[in-house]
């Protein structure tokens, strides 16, 4: 089923038309109300009258992250606090949170674009979504809440944490849909095992996975741990939270919802636009938003869009799923490395686990690289010659997708800290 | 003949294998043979156990990654070419054995032989007319 046909389904004339007039109406929302935009706009010599086109975003100022934070906490807001009716904000890891406001309409809108990404996975009215992100200023929670309740689903709103809890809920109110992270996702399903809790009592037959990057083979594995099929939800608090791009039943990248969410794939060093099925920066332009509209948006994902014919019958643009953020990357000696890199290899070796740890050090000048990963409990020999022969495939496969050599270290079950929230895959002691 | 070895891997971190000891004392296992091979990383505990399966789920329970293998546990008399004999057997047979510990005290000499082909090493020593201990035999060692 398709929530909204009209706008996922519409030609890429009438799609066009539409971002244009949004586009138009938001410049001059922000330049009549932001005096960072106004300023922005004016040294570049644009009026708001001068934008027509979706074809001319290329002519307009990025926002990033930092424009965020000079500007903390409300200065990109449009509306005078009276109209605003929420406040989220993400935990920065270093300095500010980032900050972004919601009016009742921007909260309307965002429950429409979680409606439109459950529908897409078919998630309907009758399904018991039991929703483990975190409820709070994280936008994860809070976000799924409001598109589940409505289309009509019944919400268990149990956030993060706690797993037994999330066992016996997930059994005895006959849960159908899992929505919270991936690794979060794959930390229940081993539990479930763990508690020797019967598959006859699980009821799970959809989740909706994101807020972290995940490969394919870790969704085949979380797949087969809840005999669920998994999907991916993809979203950022900066742009509306989760549901700005959803994967339809095609699984071939996500549906951006474009009509709210003008995406463009930039080259991070020169900042060009880079035509459809280019790897670069992903970048967003929020044309409906009223709160805190953010222009050509630097999200730091690295993705490619594709505007070739989906299956599913939706015409909106796909994006694939997030090979990292640019701010992910690890640069080890000169060599770019993603986390979900590594996990790919991982995954493609039985012996292993999803459960992994990246050390980077600096040692006489040079960057070493450990990877720590645990042993499979289910799956694992008491020969030393066994377990020296995985640990040797890991460091083979590792350095020849990589192409540097890395310290693979085995490690007990469970020894890595199981994330509730966003899993910690890197431990950088370089201090860079 | 054959005895249910626990093995259980080990994370070099110090502390890990007095926490395997205390968790065996306190469910009251009693540990006949006990052997550790350690590589730089981690190290894997071998055990001849007085109650093997109540010793793994007590270490599973408090968070350890244990396993059982089928080991042979060879008795001889303890005196010069006792061990040699068997490997002998072993060899001639073509047999490899994985690892091995062995421990001698008061005339009696014991022999923990793992190998990929376990059922073959009893049947062969058994022909051999050795005498192989089996799990009820444990707590008279």
């Amino acid at each position: 089923m398709i929530w909204n046909p009209q706008r996922e389904c519409a030609d890429r004339q009438q799609m066009q038309e539409l971002q244009a007039s949004a586009l138009q109406a938001m410049i001059r929302r922000i330049y009549n109300h932001v005096p960072f935009y106004r300023n922005r706009l004016m040294a570049l010599g644009i009026e708001p009258g001068d934008i027509r086109s979706v074809e001319q975003l290329k002519l307009l100022p990025f926002t990033t992250k930092t424009d965020l934070r000079d500007n903390y906490p409300f200065g990109l807001f449009t509306l005078p606090q009276s109209e605003v009716v929420r406040i989220h904000a993400s935990s920065g890891t270093t300095g500010k949170p980032t900050v972004v406001g919601y009016s009742r309409a921007d909260i309307e809108l965002w429950a429409e674009v979680v409606a439109r990404s459950l529908t897409m996975a078919g998630i309907h009215n009758g399904d018991t979504i039991q929703i483990a992100y975190g409820y709070g200023p994280f936008t994860g929670g809070l976000g799924l809440h409001y598109g589940a309740e409505k289309i009509g689903a019944t919400v268990i709103p149990i956030s993060t944490g706690n797993t037994k809890k999330q066992l016996q809920f997930m059994t005895d109110f006959r849960a159908s849909v899992l929505a919270c992270t991936p690794s979060y996702a794959a930390h229940l399903g081993e539990s479930i095992l763990k508690e020797d809790i019967s598959p006859n009592d699980i009821h799970l037959r959809i989740g909706v996975f994101g807020a972290e990057p995940w490969t394919g083979e870790m969704r085949r594995e979380i797949e087969k741990l809840l005999h669920i099929k998994a999907y991916d939800i993809y979203g950022l608090s900066e742009v509306i939270g989760p549901g700005v791009s959803m994967e339809c039943e095609c699984q071939c990248g996500n549906h951006v919802f474009e009509d709210h969410f003008i995406p463009e794939i930039i080259d991070p060093e020169t900042l060009e636009v880079l035509p459809d099925g280019e790897l670069g920066e992903l970048v967003f332009t929020t044309v409906s938003k009223e709160a805190m509209p953010l222009l050509r948006y630097r999200t730091r994902d690295l993705t490619r869009l594709h505007r070739t014919k989906c299956d599913c019958g939706r015409t909106l643009v796909r994006m694939e799923k997030c090979l990292g953020r640019t701010d992910d990357m690890l640069i080890i000696r000169g060599v770019n490395v993603f986390p979900s890199q590594v996990e790919s290899v991982l995954m493609e070796m039985a012996e292993t686990t999803p459960h992994y740890q990246l050390i980077v050090r600096r040692e006489h000048n040079l960057d070493t690289l450990e990877i720590r990963v645990e042993v499979d409990q289910q799956n694992w020999s008491d020969s030393i010659r066994e377990l020296e022969g995985i640990r040797r495939r890991i460091d083979h496969n590792i350095r020849s997708l990589l192409g540097i050599s890395a310290t693979i270290r085995l490690v007990e079950p469970y020894s890595i800290a199981r994330s509730e929230g966003k899993a910690q895959r890197i431990i950088d002691e370089r201090h860079l | 003949m054959l005895i249910k070895q626990l093995s259980v891997f080990l994370e070099d971190r110090s502390g890990r294998l007095t926490e395997l000891t205390r968790i065996l004392a306190e469910n009251d296992v009693n540990i006949t043979a006990l052997t550790v091979a350690e590589t730089a990383d981690y190290g894997m505990v071998r055990m001849v156990v007085g109650r093997p399966e109540r010793a793994k789920k007590a270490l599973e329970e408090a968070g350890f990654t244990v396993g059982l293998t089928e080991v042979v546990c060879a008795k001889m008399p303890d005196q010069p070419g006792s061990l040699h004999r068997i490997l002998q057997i072993l060899t001639e047979e073509q047999i490899n054995v994985d690892y091995m510990y062995a421990f001698s005290n008061s005339n009696v000499a014991l022999a923990v032989i793992r190998s990929a082909d376990i059922s073959r090493v009893a049947g062969v020593l058994q022909q051999h007319k050795l005498e192989l201990l089996s799990g009820s035999d444990l707590y008279q060692v």
